[in-house]
């Protein structure tokens, strides 16, 4: 305060300063005002020093008030309940430590809760109580997975909370112009303002945003300056028309697929063959036409299955024979096909894998004698192309989000090898589970874990929409008993476990109770076991309980 | 005195915390999971049994309606107190949604209660009757307390010896002579059992290495100290509240000599301050009647959170003695008629430029303050190129945060209250600012601690 304060009066401020000088050269040198030199000297200095250090203090005065301030906005928004705001508190104050290794252990883990009952408060509508803001910001900033449901929750005073601090400036960077911000869709003069003279982020969100309500209009925005964008810029805003894309992009797509950078062009090419109908689509299926066909002289006996014996093989059975392209020609190129293959790849099969997955699917049905997809899909594949193949065509039914296609390629949950090497890989079947209803998706998971138990199954799950339905739970939780009777550790499961904790349906918490005790060792168990499983079940069900006490605390009106 | 109805909140809980990893692990166990048998009773006992890595539950009890502070009782190994099984009940207790239904004591607990209720009984009937709790020999007391005054005397004449020699040679010269030498004269202030002349004497030798500005500092440290020790030497000269301010500064023992004044009494705020030795609690209540402001002060042992522990913003009515000294704050907290519960109080605010004066004003009496505890109303947090300062919303003034108040995180908590609007603050505003501890929204709303 001593600083900013005005001083009490100028004499007196010269007098400490005298002192000030006196005191650091000492009295030796220098007498002190109003003292004669001598062995008293000092202590003069001392009392003087005394009665103006107790002066000043008592003299001080508040100094001038800085600039205030602009208000933050309003929150229209309710506040939470006082239940779920004392438990925004508990969730906040469950900060990951610096050492965060360790056996997790019977309790939650609050963190990983928070998600969750930011999702509910958000669906809510509510507001945060404000002293909370800076915890919110901090946990967005270590977490950038966080930071949607964070700043949808934070609200408007967050933002004007990170305008003071640079440590959340990502708030300011990462919010999505949020409504309020962007121009209302009829609002033709502001719209057009923003996209001439906005910063490229705003123009991101003022495009995403009409193109969520209005396409063709976002799409004729994007045309009135196409021209002159930068290659990025384009690259950004043409990935906007993602969201809604559909047969009136074709002509604008078309139109991409000349531009001058490789880039767009590829994206261009790989939006209009995600439109069936397009021309480029068509041009594509005549390619991959020329590709593929049914070769009725040659046996099934290249690829033996087991269920196909021998004796059977004078009947000549239908083989699909794969011709890959020779080269990769200009008209190939301008259509988004890649020439140059990656390392290690062939550049025939490279090309080849390209035109199926552009293709449209239902090319396949005509061209390969009205065949259903999971007619073609069983058909051997002769000289080893039956990988390149499926794999195509699984990119091709995710890109198209064609679930008869996706349905015959992930093939039966029970299959052998479902659960292992197969034509189609895990990555591959979660992407088609993509394509299938949530209710279907959850069916197939559930199948599969019954039959191939957890190991392979967590990238699955992730696919599964949270909470899981009950077949879905139930199977998880039977595999996961059945993982801790065969004797092992749990922590061989830790990545379903804590899938589980966020995911299972909390009303099944009742169904785990029998697990809850430690069970009696089996001979061949790991030593321990049993405790350790007991302990985590015991997380499972505290956790399910917490997330249902969080859902009744926010549900209250 | 029932307890039907009060429930804490969980940062009142939290704030029972004797440390960090005690916290968190607490939040964790505030959930029904691994308790059984949870309840409480009117009378404010809260029990459970918590389920952890052996087989035998541990039993756990917490009496917050104990005259004397919450008492914690846990079958757990723990040496931290109240241990996390104390502070995870307590949040199953504040949440609030039924995991601690009111109902009679188990066995266990029971006998715990009534064997705490019984002590205190006791103690109260036997303090009753012998009133001042003088000590068996009084002349042997009066020799003690001769000898120990001699010390001190040869501990401040050796002090001034110093601080005059230092000034002979000039401050300038401190600053190559470093931390040793003052060292040595706080160990020898600890020989004369002058300890707060020894923790002055060993904040002078940091001085130097405080940055820019330090002269100024070092100058009004040493002025001050030798008026300490002025004030030691002629304590018979001085007025009888003056000379006890020395005294208590001079750090001899004291006892509480005030009547006791009975209040509703308002927590504004709960702060420790830790050394490798020892952790100091300070304790700021209000009185709803009395309008005083005073400071509880309670130690614990290094690395052991001190007993007492008051959840900010809740209010509790009980008696307190003050400690002798002209404006002297400091109290002991006397018997407690009920335990700490939420209320409406707020503590009436000043103007920035009001506080500053009543900072002068207690100079007079204790010219050795730091600062003291005041209640800013309408204030608006605003920044002042790196700083921050306090602006009055209806006034063109403003005073400045300490530069402790800037790196906390509790500045964020009180800029985000605010939001640009006016609040009411309370806290310690002396010669380096404002330090705020407290704060309230304009409208209605709970107390933040900021600290």
């Amino acid at each position: 305060m001593t600083r900013t304060s005005a001083p009490v009066d100028a004499p007196v401020a010269d007098a400490w300063e005298g002192l000030v000088t006196t005191a650091l050269l000492g009295t030796d040198r220098r007498t002190p005002p109003g003292s004669r030199p001598g062995p008293e000297a000092p202590v003069a200095l001392l009392d003087a020093a005394a009665t103006e250090t107790v002066r000043r203090r008592a003299g001080l005065r508040p100094a001038r008030a800085a600039e205030r301030p602009q208000a933050a906005p309003e929150d229209p928004r309710p506040p939470l309940p006082p239940a779920a705001a004392r438990r925004l508190a508990l969730l906040l104050a469950d900060r990951p430590g610096p050492s965060g290794g360790g056996r997790r252990g019977a309790a939650p883990d609050l963190m990983e809760l928070l998600p969750q009952w930011l999702a509910a408060a958000n669906s809510h509508g509510f507001g945060p109580p404000p002293h909370t803001l800076p915890a919110l910001l901090d946990a967005a900033r270590g977490r950038t997975d966080l930071r949607p449901a964070v700043l949808e929750f934070a609200g408007p005073r967050a933002l004007w909370l990170a305008r003071l601090n640079q440590d959340w400036r990502f708030a300011l960077r990462s919010a999505r112009g949020g409504g309020a911000a962007l121009p209302h869709v009829d609002d033709d003069e502001r719209t057009q303002q923003l996209w001439q003279e906005g910063l490229f982020a705003e123009r991101v969100a003022l495009l995403s945003a009409l193109r969520s309500r209005e396409p063709a209009s976002a799409r004729e925005l994007l045309a009135t300056t196409w021209a002159t964008e930068r290659a990025e810029d384009r690259l950004m805003f043409l990935d906007s028309l993602r969201s809604g894309l559909g047969p009136d992009d074709e002509p604008f797509l078309e139109q991409a697929l000349a531009d001058r950078s490789r880039n767009v062009r590829a994206t261009a090419a790989e939006l209009l063959s995600a439109l069936p109908g397009s021309a480029l689509a068509a041009r594509m299926a005549v390619r991959a036409e020329a590709c593929v066909a049914v070769d009725h002289t040659q046996t099934a006996q290249a690829t033996p299955t087991p269920t196909t014996p021998t004796t059977q093989s004078t009947q000549p059975t239908p083989v699909i024979a794969v011709e890959a392209p020779h080269e990769c020609d200009p008209a190939m190129e301008r259509d988004g096909v890649v020439a140059k293959a990656p390392a290690g790849r062939g550049e025939r099969s490279w090309w080849f894998g390209q035109l199926i997955e552009a293709a449209p699917l239902g090319t396949w049905s005509r061209r390969l004698g009205g065949r259903t997809p999971r007619e073609i899909v069983a058909l051997p594949v002769a000289d080893d192309w039956q990988g390149e193949l499926h794999a195509a065509w699984c990119r091709a039914a995710v890109r198209q989000r064609d679930a008869e296609w996706s349905r015959a390629l992930l093939g039966d949950p029970s299959a052998p090898e479902a659960g292992g090497p197969g034509a189609v890989s895990l990555a591959e079947r979660a992407k088609l589970l993509g394509t299938l209803s949530a209710a279907e998706r959850a069916e197939w998971v559930a199948g599969f874990i019954a039959t191939h138990g957890l190991s392979e199954a967590f990238q699955l799950l992730g696919v599964c929409a949270v909470p899981w339905s009950g077949p879905l739970g139930r199977a998880v939780v039977d595999a996961l008993n059945i993982a801790r009777d065969a004797g092992s550790y749990p922590w061989s499961f830790s990545g379903v476990m804590g899938l589980a904790e966020r995911c299972l349906d909390p009303s099944e918490a009742g169904r785990l109770d029998v697990l809850l005790a430690v069970p009696d060792e089996p001979e061949n168990a790991s030593p321990g076991a049993g405790g350790y499983w007991a302990e985590a079940f015991q997380r499972l069900v505290t956790t399910l309980r917490l997330r249902a006490a969080m859902a009744a605390e926010l549900g209250a009106p | 005195m029932t307890q039907q109805g009060v429930r804490w909140t969980a940062d009142q809980v939290l704030a029972l915390a004797p440390d960090t990893a005690s916290r968190k692990a607490g939040s964790k166990l505030g959930a029904a999971g691994p308790w059984s048998e949870a309840g409480s009773s009117d009378e404010g006992t809260v029990w459970g049994l918590c389920k952890g890595s052996g087989s035998k539950p541990y039993q756990t009890i917490v009496d917050i309606a104990d005259a004397s502070g919450p008492a914690y009782k846990c079958s757990c190994p723990s040496r931290k107190f109240p241990c996390k099984h104390a502070l995870g009940l307590l949040l199953l207790w504040a949440g609030g949604d039924g995991a601690v239904p009111s109902g009679q004591a188990p066995e266990w607990a029971g006998q715990w209660i009534a064997g705490r209720r019984k002590r205190a009984e006791e103690k109260g009937s036997e303090e009753s009757p012998a009133s001042p709790s003088g000590s068996a020999d009084p002349e042997a007391a009066r020799r003690r307390a001769e000898r120990r005054a001699e010390r001190v005397t040869a501990g401040a004449v050796e002090l001034e010896q110093r601080l005059t020699d230092l000034l002979r040679g000039g401050l300038a010269a401190a600053e190559q002579s470093g931390y040793g030498l003052w060292e040595e004269t706080a160990a020898r202030m600890v020989d004369a059992q002058a300890q707060g002349l020894a923790a002055r004497v060993r904040e002078l030798g940091a001085i130097p290495s405080t940055g820019p500005g330090w002269p100024v500092r070092l100058l009004e440290e040493c002025a001050l100290l030798h008026l300490l020790g002025q004030g030691w030497l002629r304590r018979e000269r001085l007025p009888d509240g003056l000379a006890a301010t020395v005294r208590s500064r001079i750090g001899l023992p004291a006892s509480v000599e005030g009547p006791p004044v009975r209040d509703r009494w308002l927590v504004l705020a709960q702060y420790d301050t830790t050394d490798p030795r020892l952790t100091t609690r300070r304790i700021w209540l209000h009185g709803a009647d009395s309008h005083r402001t005073v400071l509880l002060l309670s130690y614990g042992a290094a690395g052991r959170a001190p007993e007492l522990a008051l959840p900010v913003g809740l209010a509790l009515e009980a008696e307190i003695s003050a400690y002798p000294g002209a404006g002297q704050l400091r109290v002991a907290l006397g018997e407690r008629f009920s335990p700490p519960t939420p209320t409406d109080i707020r503590p009436p605010g000043m103007t920035t430029s009001q506080a500053a004066a009543r900072y002068g004003d207690a100079l007079r009496d204790d010219p050795w303050l730091e600062s003291v505890p005041v209640t800013l109303d309408r204030v608006v947090p605003t920044p002042d190129g790196g700083s921050w300062q306090l602006a009055d919303a209806d006034e063109d003034m403003a005073l400045p945060l300490t530069p402790a108040a800037r790196s906390r995180p509790g500045l964020w908590r009180l800029v985000a209250l605010s939001g640009g609007a006016p609040v009411r603050v309370f806290g310690e505003c002396g010669h380096q600012g404002f330090t705020p501890l407290t704060a309230w929204p304009e409208g209605p709303g709970d107390a933040v601690a900021l600290c």
